[in-house]
């Protein structure tokens, strides 16, 4: 069964004002192109994955890091506030399916990799992702030619 | 992560969410979304589970087909322990500890945790 984050957000930061939720009764849409197996698709991950040479990010952080395709996953390093990252420390691919997806794209499970992914970690304020974080992140994937968008959330 | 699907989506490129929380997604509502009912932090499998991972995402990709209208969100069949649900009763909850909460914003406090920082 479901769990009740939402309830239990609000137990576990039971001092604070109540989280508001964004809620929206209306998605947009975009339909695949084509199939799967034709289409180069981009991982994105919030689990805060940055490579060693990269600025670290930090809290209240609406930036993102490009993680190369060929990136081998123990080089990663985590910057997050608040989760549970012993798992994703020992196989990111449980948050960041990386090596999934290459293993994908060999087999042509999907058309081809973007050559980066995209790794962020999730602002508090829902405007903040829509306004700073989201434009540029749809300016990337289209620079990376992406015809898909997988989405993969801590 | 639905917020930055949904102007993904907005922009011509259709997106997927994999999700491990139903109700944060029903409400943000995301384009197109699979649930995978494992205790957070891990929507993408087990770690160390490369067939166990292989197999949500294959599943969650049948999504592109599956969910013909916004705001649809799939649940796929796994199960994390089939002999014990008791993670159900406590994940997220209250007193339960995350990795750095409450210390996090100290200065490379995660990397040390980790064991992921480079020399001193």
């Amino acid at each position: 069964m479901p769990i009740a984050y939402m309830e239990r957000t609000r137990q576990r930061y039971a001092q604070y004002l109540p989280y508001r939720w964004a809620l929206n009764h209306e998605a947009p849409w975009t339909p695949l192109p084509k199939p799967l197996g034709d289409c180069r698709v981009a991982l994105l991950g919030s689990g805060g994955f940055y490579l060693p040479h990269q600025p670290p990010f930090h809290e209240g952080d609406a930036s993102y890091r490009l993680i190369p395709k060929d990136t081998d996953l123990a080089t990663l390093r985590i910057y997050h506030h608040a989760y549970r990252d012993d798992d994703a420390d020992r196989d990111p691919n449980c948050v960041f399916p990386l090596d999934r997806l290459r293993e994908f794209e060999a087999a042509g499970v999907i058309g081809a990799l973007a050559d980066s992914a995209i790794s962020f970690l999730t602002l508090y304020s829902a405007r903040r992702e829509v306004e700073e974080r989201a434009p540029g992140i749809v300016a990337e994937l289209r620079a990376l030619g992406a015809e898909a968008a997988v989405l993969v959330p801590v | 992560m639905g917020l930055i699907a949904r102007e993904i989506e907005r922009a011509g490129i259709p997106t997927l969410c994999l999700s491990s929380a139903w109700d944060v997604t029903f409400a943000v509502r995301p384009p197109r979304a699979v649930f995978v009912n494992f205790p957070l932090n891990h929507e993408a499998g087990k770690a160390g589970e490369a067939p166990l991972q292989r197999r949500i995402l294959l599943d969650a990709f049948r999504a592109f087909e599956a969910l013909w209208a916004p705001g649809q969100l799939l649940t796929l069949p796994h199960v994390w322990d089939p002999a014990d649900r008791s993670w159900e009763e406590f994940d997220y909850g209250p007193g339960q500890v995350g990795y750095g909460v409450g210390q996090s914003v100290q200065e490379g406090y995660e990397e040390r945790r980790l064991r992921r920082a480079g020399p001193p």
